[in-house]
């Protein structure tokens, strides 16, 4: 894709972001913040494009899979804490004993 | 066009629209636990368009499926292990520690593009010859490393291991972030001239202001500061896009640097603080010991769990104040014990939450929800504030700043102005705290002095243990 293309992606996607969150009772503050942070792991791809495209070059495999690591790290903690924090919202009186 | 570039632009299409949803679905309580998880299919779903592309046109190495078992097989282990376990009580830093590794990630996949460029014959990989790509591997090495060092130094100053040394609140600290940033600068221009040496000083110059900026920040600013440097991760990730040539990458980078932004505006706003006070303001205690803010309590009166088990049975409607303390007390259990009790002698409570309690702005709803508080009883401050003269009985448990009248009285306090509950208002007010300290501001509160308060020391969890003992004595809620 040509630099002019990505930077439109750019914008569209900035202005996408702008739009999405009005207003947030502060109960969802932390969770979002998590939510969101989970998702901008996603360099995970950056780091997969890089171990595949590596050809056999060990140091590049090495620094990909690092980043791959965190990234994923990133992903799955920051989704597992979120669904942790907003199942406590969830429960319902009634199922309480 | 051929086949696997069309799935793979379905998929990523799909994937984009998935995040913008879950973003969204996030924002909202009702919706939020199922927009997190549409969010995480979505990611996955990412990962398998990305896969099956390669396999669909170049194919999949041995050796580079290897290296990505390892690397995700390592990396989701231990998220999800950290995740599991980590009490709720320090998700602030959790949050700060993930969103670093998120920057990491970033980082490295620009150095290892910057330090061994591929030669291939595959389009758009020839890495430095051009000038977007070398913008884009500078830009993702200069915001991945702020993000990563200032998320582990919020990290280490919320569980406490760092303190704010005192140089970082004079003006010298003003003077060696702005070495630090013309610093990366000149190391930034020098890359993008070609002399790719220059990237080590870009690393460690970034850095270190990564360090330099987040300091001198004092505890209670803390989240502003991760949100905003969540912010800055989503940034890494759009400009990692932009290095690896990837829509998707910049949209959902853009987007959630868009939303860490406006995310980081809504807490300041509730928090009564412009992000410049935040970011260059320092932290409250400095500014205090320069105003008249200190002084000695004249007028303290004490008393025992019993007078205010006493005070409490008395009692038509209560108001619970929860602050930091309960949760590092982790006395929110205890406290819900106590609250039942008092219901069940048809006394009303209701839990009032200052934006900011707890470490993290909804930290405290969390914290109260885990212990099975219901929903409705939570209230906001602006909501609860006029109740208070109408009220019999406030206990505060653990909380300061956010009751200190001196924000509304005194404007030569630093915290005037600041939003505060006002629970002076109230008949009595019982402070359950562990000493005479001063909180996160390191500000005398006059509550303290006032004639309807009442101090009860002892640990939040020991005082609130004893007070049920003492309610059982009493016959309350027994029926």
């Amino acid at each position: 894709m040509s630099f002019v293309s990505l930077l439109w992606v750019l914008l569209l996607g900035s202005l996408l972001g702008l739009e999405l969150i009005g207003k947030v009772p502060p109960t969802l503050h932390t969770p979002l913040m998590s939510g969101a942070n989970a998702i901008s792991g996603i360099t995970m791809l950056a780091a997969l494009t890089l171990i595949v495209k590596a050809e056999g070059n060990v140091p590049l495999l090495i620094i990909g899979s690092i980043s791959l690591g965190f990234a994923l790290f990133n992903v799955v903690g920051g989704f597992f804490v979120t669904d942790r924090m907003l199942a406590m919202f969830s429960r319902k009186p009634s199922n309480k004993n | 066009m051929n086949l696997p570039v069309i799935i793979k632009f379905v998929i990523d299409l799909l994937a984009v629209l998935l995040l913008a949803l879950g973003i969204k679905g996030l924002s909202k309580v009702k919706s939020a636990r199922d927009a997190n998880r549409l969010a995480a299919f979505a990611m996955s779903l990412s990962v398998v368009g990305l896969l099956s592309y390669y396999l669909g046109t170049s194919g999949i190495a041995i050796q580079s499926w290897i290296w990505i078992i390892i690397g995700s097989i390592i990396g989701s282990l231990f998220g999800a292990i950290l995740a599991k376990k980590v009490p709720m009580t320090s998700m602030p830093e959790t949050v700060a520690l993930f969103n670093g590794c998120g920057g990491m990630s970033s980082l490295l996949v620009a150095l290892g593009v910057a330090i061994f460029p591929i030669s291939s014959g595959q389009e758009n990989f020839d890495f430095f010859k051009s000038l977007i790509n070398e913008v884009s591997i500078s830009v993702s090495i200069f915001v991945g490393a702020i993000t990563f060092t200032g998320s582990i130094v919020a990290m280490a100053k919320l569980q406490g291991w760092l303190s704010t040394p005192g140089w970082t609140q004079s003006k010298v600290r003003h003077f060696v972030n702005i070495v630090f940033a013309v610093a990366s600068l000149i190391a930034f221009f020098d890359l993008i001239n070609g002399n790719t040496n220059s990237i080590w000083l870009l690393v460690i110059v970034s850095s270190l202001l990564g360090i330099g900026v987040t300091l001198p920040i004092g505890g209670a600013d803390m989240p502003v500061v991760i949100s905003l440097l969540n912010s800055y991760s989503g940034i890494a990730a759009a400009a990692a896009g932009f290095v690896v040539d990837s829509q998707l990458l910049i949209v959902a980078g853009a987007m959630v640097g868009a939303a860490g932004l406006i995310l980081t505006q809504v807490m300041c706003k509730g928090m009564n603080r412009s992000l410049v006070s935040v970011l260059f303001g320092g932290s409250l205690s400095a500014q205090s010991t320069a105003s008249s803010g200190s002084g000695e309590y004249t007028n303290i009166t004490s008393c025992s769990v019993e007078e205010c088990a006493l005070t409490l049975e008395a009692a038509n409607k209560v108001i619970i104040v929860p602050g930091y303390g309960l949760a590092v007390a982790q006395a929110q259990h205890t406290l819900r014990e106590v609250t039942k009790k008092l219901e069940q002698n048809g006394i009303e409570v209701v839990y009032a939450i200052h934006p900011v309690a707890g470490r993290m702005p909804g930290h405290m709803n969390v914290l109260l929800a885990e212990a099975d508080v219901p929903y409705e009883q939570l209230k906001e401050m602006d909501v609860v504030n006029p109740d208070f003269p109408a009220t019999d009985v406030v206990l505060v448990l653990g909380a300061n700043d956010v009751v200190n009248p001196q924000a509304k009285n005194d404007s030569s306090s630093p915290l005037y102005g600041m939003p505060v509950l006002d629970v002076q208002e109230a008949r009595t007010v019982f402070v359950i705290k562990r000493g005479m300290s001063a909180g996160y501001s390191g500000i005398k509160n006059d509550l303290f002095d006032l004639p309807n308060t009442s101090m009860v020391f002892g640990d939040a969890k020991k005082v609130l243990n004893d007070l049920i003992g003492e309610l059982k004595d009493l016959g309350v809620g027994e029926k």
